[in-house]
């Protein structure tokens, strides 16, 4: 008994030791290189927005972020891996509305709990979500093709790059709204679906803007409406879902920083500071908008905001995919 | 025509753009002209073979690892650069799949079968030279090809649906089955079993995980590295070290580096063929390389007076896969130049890299950015030339390579192929796999089983059961739509036809020994 209690009082001073060490490695963090893990290939639009960010970033940490890209499931490998990483602020991840909300109604074995096992950093920015058409879609604004769709549902192909993507999801929140089932061709990728759509191979599809842009600039295909709050410069022209009548439809792809749990609090805020930053600086801002993405205003940053983010994702996408029956 | 060389001038004026470079050396200021585009094209073209030689790290996971390198040039330099890196890899790759029977990647996979038997007679050399030659007449008649024709090949591309692909993944499991050289029943088995290993993973309409046993590291499927490496690379290091007199043969018997005469005029058509079925399998999406190598090599086998020794270290059975994959490698950027649209894994890594330089792919690249367009063209050209130039030399050093001695360069070979197959997905359980095909492999060899059918099929597999899904999904259910479009009907008559004339002789030839008995 002695012995336990005098063992425990040395576990307790060893644990005073190692808090007050963490805390010291916490003021003068960060004083090695930071990994940050992107759940997704390199190249991709995801990868794309964490390298702009990132080399912002750690000219403010003055350290080097270095870019993990791990790739696999749906980008749940990488989150997996970076839950279970040491949470001392030297793995973070560049979580994604796939791999921090729709995940938990897509995978029921998911090995993580987007809203418990990750201290959010901070919302990085978004690709807005556009509703495209074949070139020769018998529909000329977004009232008509929901006319359309609803009347010939069950003629209709929808292509989507793949169960679990961003672009399978949102047109699975499309499809809800209208009530419809068309029939769903998967392709392996934006690349393929992209490729059949301008083809004339499937009749309409949900993509992020930055693989629709270049088609709808060179006039391959159509696209009818964006799903955020206020048009986009890129395609200027489209208008929002709100203006042209289906104002339920909002959707994009965001990204987000996440550390993993039990991150230390002056980690973090360093880190959502440099972030905060980084989406400030102009040079970093011009080419996030280049890109047609979508750069969070003062409201939307910081960690709260994105932990309520998370579970409000989560609330909007889990009934929908459970409703599609599309789980594994 | 006329337009066409003005627009190559260009493509070359940008890739040959002398950029001043100010520099001070004791106390005076100096400025000279610096080619900065064909340096990164020569460094590109430098590291692409370095790197693809490494056994297991094909282009994909090259290109992967020095994306980032390039994000600090200037764009139309870094896409210079990327585009050699991209076909040095290739070229790499093939280097070990004559060397060591590892293919660096899928298009080189054919290349083992002769390739390998050369070296084993000492004849890697010429095989090497061939496959350098070979590559760069490819390359450049690909190059024109691009130049000329990208715009209405690509309307080509588009014609190709489901349907088409389906009928052409077809095709390509009948070339499977003809250049098998033992039994067609052991080959149709191994196609069969390379099918259902790339059945394993997500699926593709519901993703409910398939034959996977729970296991999170199946859930995306079996990595081509992982079996390549296993039933090609370890397996074989596994069985010469049973035959330990083997190795030395090869190593005494090391002759010539250059191609005879002989292996120049038996290449010539089998090049040239090569060439033109590259350059235009190379245009469709998904399998395009692949296919092209495994066609050139049927073809030449079909056309060939001795299709039986095809298999044992015939020098056309080099020079006629390593121009189509070459040729098909260069087409293969047609879909990507003119729609934007990425074709495979490591043209969707070219477009990250554009879109990082903040250059948006598309239908209007060649108008908007023609210095892009254009320079890309011609440094391709340039790039081919470069390959050759760095590697004509290289075939001597890899040649000796062969004479160290075996129980120094296996535990080399194994290292590599571990790193390799380690960096593709940074798993370990990646590596453990490996090691499961390895023994597979060598049951396989010992049973003469040949692993290059099982392969194609792995390759294959997926292409095939995706389109095949997608046609019927398209057409809801009717069969027909396989025989009713044009195109995919007249693949699939190619296929009968070929299967026919490859099984006949062999119907006959059993008729023939049951007669006799």
């Amino acid at each position: 008994m002695r012995i336990a209690s005098r063992f425990r009082g040395l576990l307790a001073g060893f644990a005073v030791l190692a808090a007050s060490a963490g805390l010291a490695a916490a003021q003068d963090y960060p004083t090695r290189p930071i990994t940050m893990i992107v759940p997704f290939a390199a190249g991709g639009p995801t990868d794309v927005i964490a390298r702009i960010v990132s080399e912002n970033m750690s000219k403010t940490l003055g350290q080097t972020i270095v870019i993990e890209n791990v790739v696999g499931a749906g980008g749940t490998t990488g989150a997996t891996r970076a839950m279970r990483a040491a949470p001392d602020g030297y793995t973070i991840i560049m979580g994604h509305m796939g791999t921090h909300a729709a995940s938990v109604a897509l995978y029921p074995n998911l090995a993580y709990k987007p809203d418990a096992d990750f201290e959010p950093i901070g919302l990085v920015a978004g690709t807005p979500i556009l509703i495209l058409a074949k070139k020769d879609f018998p529909a000329k604004d977004l009232k008509e093709f929901v006319a359309y769709v609803k009347a010939n549902a069950d003629k209709l192909n929808l292509a989507h790059a793949g169960v679990g993507s961003v672009s399978f999801t949102t047109c699975l929140l499309l499809n809800s709204l209208l009530n419809v089932k068309p029939t769903s061709i998967p392709y392996q990728g934006t690349g393929p679906s992209m490729n059949a759509l301008v083809a004339g191979q499937v009749d309409y599809m949900c993509d992020q803007i930055v693989n629709a842009v270049p088609q709808i600039k060179g006039g391959t295909i159509k696209a009818y409406a964006i799903g955020t709050a206020e048009r986009n410069p890129s395609p200027p022209d489209v208008p929002t879902t709100k203006e042209a009548g289906l104002p339920e439809f909002q959707a994009s792809a965001w990204n987000a920083l996440f550390a993993p749990k039990g991150t230390p609090k002056p980690v973090l805020d360093k880190l959502s500071a440099a972030l905060d930053k980084a989406l400030n600086d102009e040079g970093v801002r011009k080419r996030l908008l280049d890109l047609g993405s979508d750069i969070p205003g003062p409201d939307r940053r910081g960690q709260a905001a994105l932990a309520s983010l998370v579970k409000s994702e989560i609330a909007k996408w889990s009934p929908i995919i459970k409703a599609s029956g599309a789980a594994n | 025509m006329y337009e066409l060389f003005g627009n190559l001038a260009y493509g070359l004026d940008v890739v040959i753009d002398l950029v001043p470079w100010t520099f001070s050396l004791f106390g005076a200021t100096f400025t000279i002209p610096v080619p900065v585009n064909i340096l990164l094209c020569l460094l590109g073209a430098l590291v692409g073979t370095l790197i693809g030689v490494l056994p297991g790290i094909g282009p994909i996971a090259t290109i992967a690892m020095l994306l980032p390198i390039t994000f600090g040039l200037p764009p139309v330099g870094a896409l210079i650069m990327l585009a050699g890196i991209y076909y040095g890899a290739m070229y790499g790759g093939s280097t070990t799949a004559i060397l060591v029977n590892i293919p660096g990647e899928a298009a080189s996979v054919v290349t083992t079968l002769d390739g390998f038997q050369m070296a084993k007679q000492g004849r890697a050399g010429p095989a090497l030279s061939i496959a350098a030659i070979g590559s760069f007449f490819a390359g450049c008649v690909a190059t024109l090809v691009i130049a000329a024709a990208a715009a209405p090949l690509t309307s080509i591309a588009l014609l190709f649906g489901p349907a088409e692909y389906f009928s052409l993944m077809v095709l390509g499991l009948i070339f499977a089955v003809v250049l098998a050289s033992g039994s067609i029943l052991k080959a149709l088995a191994m196609i069969v079993l390379g099918l259902l290993l790339s059945m394993v993973g997500s699926d593709l309409e519901t993703g409910a995980s398939r034959m996977a046993f729970n296991l999170p590291e199946l859930a995306d499927g079996i990595g081509f590295v992982v079996v390549a490496m296993g039933v090609f690379g370890f397996a074989e290091i596994l069985r010469n070290l049973e035959h330990t007199q083997d190795r030395t043969l090869v190593q005494s018997k090391v002759t010539g580096l250059m191609p005879t005469k002989k292996d120049l005029v038996d290449s010539t058509p089998a090049i040239l063929r090569g060439t033109i079925l590259g350059s235009a399998l190379g245009i469709l999406p998904g399998g395009g390389t692949v296919i092209a190598a495994f066609a050139a090599y049927t073809l030449e086998k079909k056309l060939s007076k001795y299709p039986k020794k095809f298999g044992t270290g015939v020098i056309e059975g080099v020079a006629a896969p390593e121009s189509a994959n070459n040729a098909a490698s260069q087409t293969s950027f047609i879909p990507l130049l003119t729609l934007g649209i990425p074709p495979n894994a490591v043209m969707a890594l070219m477009v990250g890299a554009m879109t990082i330089h903040g250059i948006v792919p598309g239908p209007q690249v060649m108008t908007k950015q023609p210095d892009l367009f254009w320079g890309m063209i011609a440094s391709m050209w340039i790039g081919n030339m470069m390959l050759v130039v760095i590697n004509l030399p290289l075939v001597g050093i890899w040649v000796r390579l062969l004479r160290v001695p075996y129980r120094h360069l296996y535990p080399m070979i194994l290292i590599f192929c571990v790193i390799g197959v380690y960096s593709v997905n940074n798993s370990p359980v990646d590596v453990i796999m490996t090691a499961v095909f390895a023994i597979v492999g060598y049951w396989l060899m010992k049973h003469n089983f040949e692993p290059a059918p099982m392969l194609l099929g792995f390759v294959l597999g997926p292409l095939m059961e995706e389109n095949l899904r997608r046609a019927m999904l398209i057409a809801r259910g009717d069969p027909t739509v396989f025989v009713t479009r044009p195109i995919s009907a007249g693949l699939l008559a190619l296929a009968l036809a070929l299967l026919v004339i490859s099984v006949l002789p062999m119907i006959r030839k059993r008729r023939d020994e049951v007669f006799v008995e």
